[in-house]
């Protein structure tokens, strides 16, 4: 769909759910694949301009890949939490069929900066960043602290089966990786058990989907792989190293320590953090998104996305290749 | 046999050309997916230059570590099973050192700018 036409049918929408709307402008598409897209634009209003997102899946891309809580759950979610005081935008309108804009939710957009080199280098985030761990583990405490009778529809998740699909993927490559293999034994020799609390977890809580101002965080975006599991996945995830952009000392983000995140997420939550148990969803979370290079590089090769960027993602999963030898087997 | 120059040198010139006479002038989006392809040539460059010593000291290292003779592949692929099916772990004398050495050389193509990889090339 032309972008003309995307802005007229954001313009005629806005008009049925924004009093005094009056027109669109600033239309671009930021990023997204075939089955999704984000939008951003600007409402006309006479209190001044509403900055707004779009997210959508077009018509005809109905089912949601295997992993995604799909965009009518991701739209709940974040209203939750922008109601629950977690930093998140506030949902501006859920698509219906009568916008013929597809499925999907329009939202507030909220300024700061999502570029990791960004905000662990320039100047303007100086301030923020000794603070970034520390609420990093109380929003975290908010997210698994949301109601679990309000949520929607989601899919649970355990190591077990979370092991049990990368093995499944591991397999299916026809390449051996044998530093891989060993993480998997290594995960299945050291699988915690059931967690004995169940959470809303975010599924992918780290940078890019970071919002964050001179302020500190401002919103946590991208939802799609929420899930129902064990929340300490949640702190293991943003641990991983490929999260640290080139600041491997600082486990979190590349901008905090490992205490800073868990003072603040028991102090926000009143759980005592189980330190092996993130430990064990780190090493998952390492291994896991190895598989996801090898798996865009496949997608590269059967196309239709046939991108040097997916090219060379096959590339990086070494990076994670020596990430599990650091954690499972460091040299003296 | 093929004739010179070789293909690392040819690769080698084209990243060259690009990064020096092609990239100053543009901007933008072109300029990215520019810089992801300069990336992709250097990689092959090091892949050319590299990977024939690589590649033999991991075959003759799977060969001691397996007992068996075989091509890069089949041990890579027999090593990972024997590692899935827990005949071989950590506590097998030489495997770590051995995942070491070709996660190593896999990084020395790959990224070579990898934080967790120039840092353990630093003296310990």
């Amino acid at each position: 769909m032309s972008t003309t036409s995307v802005a007229e049918l954001l313009a005629r929408s806005a008009a049925a759910w924004c009093p005094g709307a009056a027109g669109v402008t600033s239309a671009a598409r930021l990023s997204g694949g075939a089955s999704q897209e984000t939008w951003s634009f600007d409402i006309t209003h006479p209190d001044g301009a509403i900055g707004a997102i779009l997210r959508r899946a077009p018509s005809g891309y109905g089912a949601a890949p295997g992993r995604a809580a799909g965009l009518d759950a991701e739209a709940v979610l974040m209203q939750l939490a922008h109601d629950a005081g977690v930093p998140s935008p506030k949902v501006l309108h859920v698509l219906r069929p009568d916008d013929d804009l597809g499925t999907g939710f329009i939202m507030q957009r909220v300024a700061g900066e999502t570029i990791p080199r960004k905000i662990l280098r320039d100047d303007e985030f100086a301030g923020a960043r000794p603070k970034l761990a520390r609420q990093c583990g109380e929003i975290l405490a908010g997210i698994h602290g949301l109601s679990a009778a309000s949520l929607p529809q989601l899919r649970r998740m355990t190591a077990a089966a979370e092991i049990a699909e990368l093995q499944r993927e591991i397999d299916g490559f026809d390449w051996p990786r044998p530093v891989f293999q060993l993480a998997l034994r290594w995960l299945r020799d050291h699988d915690p058990g059931p967690s004995e609390r169940v959470t809303l977890v975010h599924g992918d809580f780290r940078h890019g989907n970071l919002m964050i101002g001179p302020d500190g965080v401002r919103a946590v975006l991208d939802w799609e792989l929420a899930h129902l599991g064990d929340p300490i996945e949640d702190l293991g995830w943003i641990c991983v190293n490929s999260w640290r952009f080139g600041v491997i000392d600082k486990p979190v983000g590349g901008f905090g320590t490992y205490e800073e995140l868990f003072s603040g997420y028991e102090a926000a939550s009143g759980i005592a953090v189980d330190v092996a148990r993130v430990k064990f969803w780190e090493v998952m979370g390492t291994l896991r998104w190895g598989v996801m290079c090898v798996g865009m590089m496949q997608r590269f090769r059967l196309g239709p996305d046939h991108s040097m960027e997916r090219a060379m993602i096959g590339r990086r999963s070494s990076e994670t290749e020596i990430d599990l030898l650091r954690l499972l087997a460091p040299r003296a | 046999m093929q004739d010179e120059p070789r293909p690392d040198e040819l690769v080698k010139a084209v990243s060259d050309f690009l990064r020096n006479d092609i990239a100053p002038q543009i901007s933008g989006h072109a300029a990215f997916k520019l810089r992801v392809a300069i990336n992709a040539l250097d990689l092959v460059t090091r892949q050319l230059t590299l990977a024939g010593d690589s590649d033999a000291a991991e075959l003759h290292g799977l060969t001691m570590l397996l007992g068996v003779h075989g091509t890069l592949d089949g041990l890579n692929q027999d090593l990972a099973d024997r590692i899935a099916r827990g005949d071989i772990d950590l506590a097998t004398p030489g495997v770590k050192e051995h995942l070491w050495q070709t996660t190593l050389a896999k990084l020395a193509v790959d990224q070579p700018n990898y934080g967790s990889y120039k840092r353990e090339l630093e003296p310990k």
